[in-house]
């Protein structure tokens, strides 16, 4: 562990104000770190606060809290100009690529911007920055005249993933890159990112609720329950050895695994009213009373491996 | 919900200060000042005009008029009328049964029919109902108002002559409820038609979104039969945003019932207003002008309660 | 005349909706047939495009018109036609013989009716009960789904309800009057994964006790895999491949079907670094070959599969494919 990770996130907080008036803790106390190279998967049910944690990260929301530090950089306040630098090294993918394509626009058009905005090459040489985008992603050079219509789901999220390359980024996060696709073309949209990755450095965020996706590009996993991380551990372990109650029952409700199922009652709490203690114990098959008082601490379990809750020992 | 009518009226404070303001402000500038049937008439003295002004209280500062004024309003003494010198207020009170009276009718009619028209031209989308619904209504929307009172009452009144050309009552008939009908008949039915033509477009595209939503298909998998579906289901759903869209619409209302009552003399506040305006009798001008922002205020206020009694969604 | 006991609940024959689009005509669904037996769950599989739930909005009729002209074949309920039936007969069969249950359990209710008037409606409709037993009885199923303090939940607007527990209220409509047969499309799509759980164990119990058979939607193998005994894989408007669920998932015969299990990701103590892919994509519903729709995608194509369809051959395991696996 001698090189310094490329994103340590500590203490991190997001809080809206709700409808009613009270306070959502969408993010509520996240500590991630993400070394070079690295696909650290962020999973969780709707309402667990996964694409807000991405998107504080990318500064796209700001943080009510917490330090982010990209590079050894703290970047938590920095103001919209001073991220400028730090935009060009952490890009995003959408689960909806069609909605983050301009219609009006021909694929070349969209993958231009960025070279533009940036100021990067001339305009002369920028014809063959996109073909060689293009290439990189599996696309044909003729799809630059065309518009995001005329293209599939998979060929769609191929140009956003172009797009969000152009800038020789390091940090990609993937807010359910492939939750929008046929299996059939997730799979090549999975090899693809991937392959890039391997070519690239790249260092990968990816936030998604399919668990199966996950445990084939992960290398570490963080299990996220109502605005706070509960587990994380390195892809083997979240899987087979997993501690949190929580985990263990995300695990088992995966479809297609042929094993006991242990189904878990309930509905994921509203974020706006958390319940008190530990935001899981109402669901918990094996909650005590404790549960219900008070928050577990987060526990370092070894080799990378750390859960919150009172009912596993260190 | 109590807290939500408060909330409202507190609102609707300033809107009603900006309203009388502007108005006060607009007699004050216009030519001849409020007195302008006077100081624009040669033959009443110089002294008449300032011994009439004290006794209106205008030759005090513009905006301890305004004050005064404002006071009264608040207290309900809305001033006097500048001829006969009665209470503004009872002039105005007396004429709003005919008012109410007039566009209630109008207004039920419209409301049914165009719901009616509305569904239809939905449910049988791009049928010929549908296509003659859009073009009579547009063919209704393209003449004034005016233009179809005077048809009417050279069609039914002096052709045809079954129906009287205008007013409440025959002489001498005050009072007969059947008289009161067969004057009603011509200018709610000019009024109507002007309201339906706008609430069955209004009505036909509400229904159009609620028709393509997911839980009408439920109905239908349900077995549920299309009356049902259409009351059922498509009616109540319809009804939000077509009651926010009557709750906006009541200030035209009220523009339409002032030609309406014009034109076939109806003696109700329009007419009041076109009267008072021709003998710049400003006192009666200023309080139907605050009469008309507080009933538009109630009736948003009513439809907002209405709404929430509608769907259970949205919550005072 | 009672169906004979052999025959089958649904028996659907040569389902076909072409669609004109000149100068086109979309094969949405392509001539499908299949059976389905009293307390049986088949699982229809397919990617977007498929025709799967075409397919089930022609088996209701529920198609709006000019679509609700189009579709061909015959759809046997107990041995009736239900495609010729006048849309009355046809309206008094839906919610009460067959019954439907989509995947947007948020937008499916109405949002301006309680729950209870909701699950109410279908059993005073067709069994004609009075409002209080059809309150009754609604209540009933409330608690049969699984919702807690069902009599508390009868007077809830749906917005008042998770889209689990919006779930579990569709399912009591459809439920409601005890149908022979249950068309869910995606059922579980929208949902959470623990909660998708929950529904899909709800559905299997619920089946078990009613003995109700289920025509299962859905893009998603893992669900059929564990939901359904018998499995049809749509591609392109045709099924391609049919048969016993274990069957189908140990020896695929047709190229589709292998390759979309080898595609999906499965959680696995050392997963092989890269997805088998399928190369290409679905062809529009405009733009399909003349020969087998998957052709251009296949790694075992062989000369005929341009020229011709292939049929679907096999009992009780049938693929279309003239160079099928594990023959």
């Amino acid at each position: 562990m001698t090189e310094p990770p490329l994103l340590e996130v500590a203490g991190l907080r997001v809080h809206f104000r709700g409808r009613g008036g009270g306070m959502v803790r969408a993010v509520d106390g996240v500590d991630l770190s993400l070394a070079r190279g690295e696909t650290l998967a962020i999973v969780g049910e709707s309402g667990c606060g996964k694409t807000t944690t991405g998107k504080a990260i990318l500064k796209l929301l700001e943080p009510t809290e917490g330090s982010i530090r990209f590079d050894g950089v703290e970047i938590a306040r920095h103001s919209q100009r001073a991220m400028a630098p730090f935009r060009r090294r952490m890009q995003i993918i959408f689960q909806d690529p069609y909605a983050s394509l301009n219609p009006r626009m021909t694929v070349a058009g969209i993958l231009e911007a960025p070279f533009a905005i940036h100021g990067i090459g001339t305009r002369e040489d920028r014809p063959d920055r996109i073909a060689r985008l293009l290439r990189l992603v599996g696309l044909p050079e003729a799809a630059a005249r065309r518009y995001p219509h005329e293209f599939s789901g998979g060929q769609r999220q191929r140009i956003g993933i172009a797009r969000a390359l152009a800038l020789d980024p390091e940090l990609i996060i993937g807010d359910e890159p492939v939750s929008a696709l046929d299996v059939s073309i997730q799979a090549q949209i999975v090899n693809l990112l991937r392959r890039l990755q391997q070519e690239m450095g790249l260092s990968y965020i990816l936030i998604s609720h399919n668990l199966a996706v996950v445990s084939h590009v992960a290398d570490r996993v963080a299990v996220m329950y109502l605005g706070r991380v509960v587990e994380t551990a390195p892809r083997a372990a979240l899987f087979f050895q997993p501690r949190h109650p929580y985990t263990r029952a995300l695990l088992s409700a995966v479809p297609g695994q042929g094993v006991q199922r242990q189904v878990l009652a309930g509905d994921v709490p509203d974020p706006a009213h958390p319940p008190r203690g530990c935001a899981f114990h109402p669901r918990c098959p094996i909650a005590i009373p404790l549960c219900a008082e008070a928050a577990p601490e987060r526990r370092d379990l070894g080799g990378g491996h750390s859960v919150a809750c009172h009912k596993v020992d260190a | 919900m109590i807290r939500f009518i408060l909330r409202r009226l507190a609102q609707a404070v300033p809107l009603l200060v900006g309203v009388s303001l502007i108005g006060f402000g607009l007699m004050h500038l216009a030519p001849g000042g409020p007195l302008a049937i006077y100081t624009l008439n040669p033959s009443i003295q110089v002294q008449d005009i300032e011994r009439i002004k004290a006794v209106f209280g205008l030759d005090q500062p513009v905006p301890v008029q305004y004050l005064k004024w404002a006071t009264g309003l608040a207290t309900g003494d809305w001033g006097t009328t500048f001829f006969g010198g009665r209470p503004v207020l009872a002039t105005i009170l007396e004429r709003l049964p005919a008012t109410l009276l007039l566009m209630g009718s109008a207004l039920a009619i419209a409301i049914l029919l165009g719901l009616g028209i509305g569904l239809l031209g939905a449910v049988r989308r791009y049928s010929v109902f549908d296509a003659l619904a859009t073009s009579g209504a547009l063919f209704a929307l393209s003449f004034p108002t005016f233009w179809f009172g005077l048809m009417a009452i050279w069609i039914f009144a002096i052709e045809l002559r079954w129906l009287p050309s205008g007013g409440m009552y025959e002489l001498g008939e005050e009072g007969d409820p059947l008289s009161l009908l067969r004057h009603l008949v011509l200018p709610v039915m000019v009024l109507a038609l002007v309201i339906t033509a706008t609430w069955s477009r209004y009505a036909r595209s509400a229904f159009l979104e609620v028709l393509g939503q997911d839980f009408m298909r439920t109905a239908r998998a349900k077995g549920m039969p299309l009356r049902a579906r259409l009351l059922r289901h498509a009616l109540p759903n319809a009804a939000k945003p077509l009651i926010a869209l009557l709750g906006v619409e009541l200030p035209f209302l009220f523009s339409g019932a002032l030609v309406t009552e014009t034109i076939f003399g109806w003696p109700g506040m329009g007419r009041l207003f076109v009267d008072a305006l021709g003998m710049k009798e400003y006192p009666v001008l200023m309080g139907l002008m605050m009469f008309t922002a507080l009933f538009v205020i109630a009736g948003n206020l009513i439809a907002d309660i209405a709404i929430a009694a509608v769907d259970p969604r949205v919550r005072l | 005349m009672p169906p004979a006991e052999a025959a089958p609940l649904l028996a659907v024959r040569e389902l076909a909706v072409h669609i004109p689009d000149p100068p086109h005509l979309l094969r949405a669904v392509d001539g499908i047939s299949f059976d389905l037996d009293r307390g049986e769950t088949l699982g229809l599989v397919g990617e977007s495009g498929s025709g799967k739930t075409m397919t089930a909005m022609a088996l209701m009729r529920l198609l709006e018109p000019p679509l609700s002209r189009l579709p061909t074949g015959e759809v046997l309920l107990d041995g009736e036609d239900l495609m010729r039936l006048p849309e009355g007969a046809m309206a008094a069969l839906r919610g009460h013989r067959l019954s439907m249950v989509f995947q947007e359990p948020m937008t499916s209710l109405n949002p301006v009716m309680r729950i209870g008037a909701q699950i109410a409606e279908p059993l005073r409709r067709h069994l004609g009960l009075f409002r209080a037993e059809a309150a009754a009885r609604a209540e009933e199923m409330l608690r049969l789904v699984g919702l807690p303090d069902p009599a508390r939940q009868a007077r809830a607007w749906p917005h008042e309800l998770s889209g689990g527990m919006r779930q579990r209220a569709m399912i009591a409509i459809a439920l409601a009057c005890r149908p022979a047969l249950l068309i869910a499309d995606e059922p579980t799509t929208a949902l959470d994964v623990t909660v998708q759980a929950q529904i899909l164990e709800l559905l299997r119990e619920l089946q078990r006790d009613m003995g109700t058979a289920v025509l299962l939607i859905t893009h998603d193998l893992a669900v059929v895999e564990e939901n359904a005994h018998r499995v049809a894989v749509m591609y392109a408007g045709r099924i391609v491949e049919t048969g016993p669920v274990e069957a189908i998932f140990t020896a695929p015969r047709h190229p589709y079907t292998a390759g979309l299990l080898a595609s999906l990701p499965r959680i696995r103590e050392e997963p092989e670094p890269w997805l088998p892919e399928i190369p290409g994509m679905v062809p529009g519903a405009g733009d399909r070959p003349r020969g087998c729709a998957f052709a251009p995608r296949c790694t075992r194509v062989i000369s005929g599969c341009v020229a011709e369809a292939p049929p679907l051959l096999g009992e009780p395991h049938a693929a279309a494919c003239w160079n099928p696996l594990h023959d």
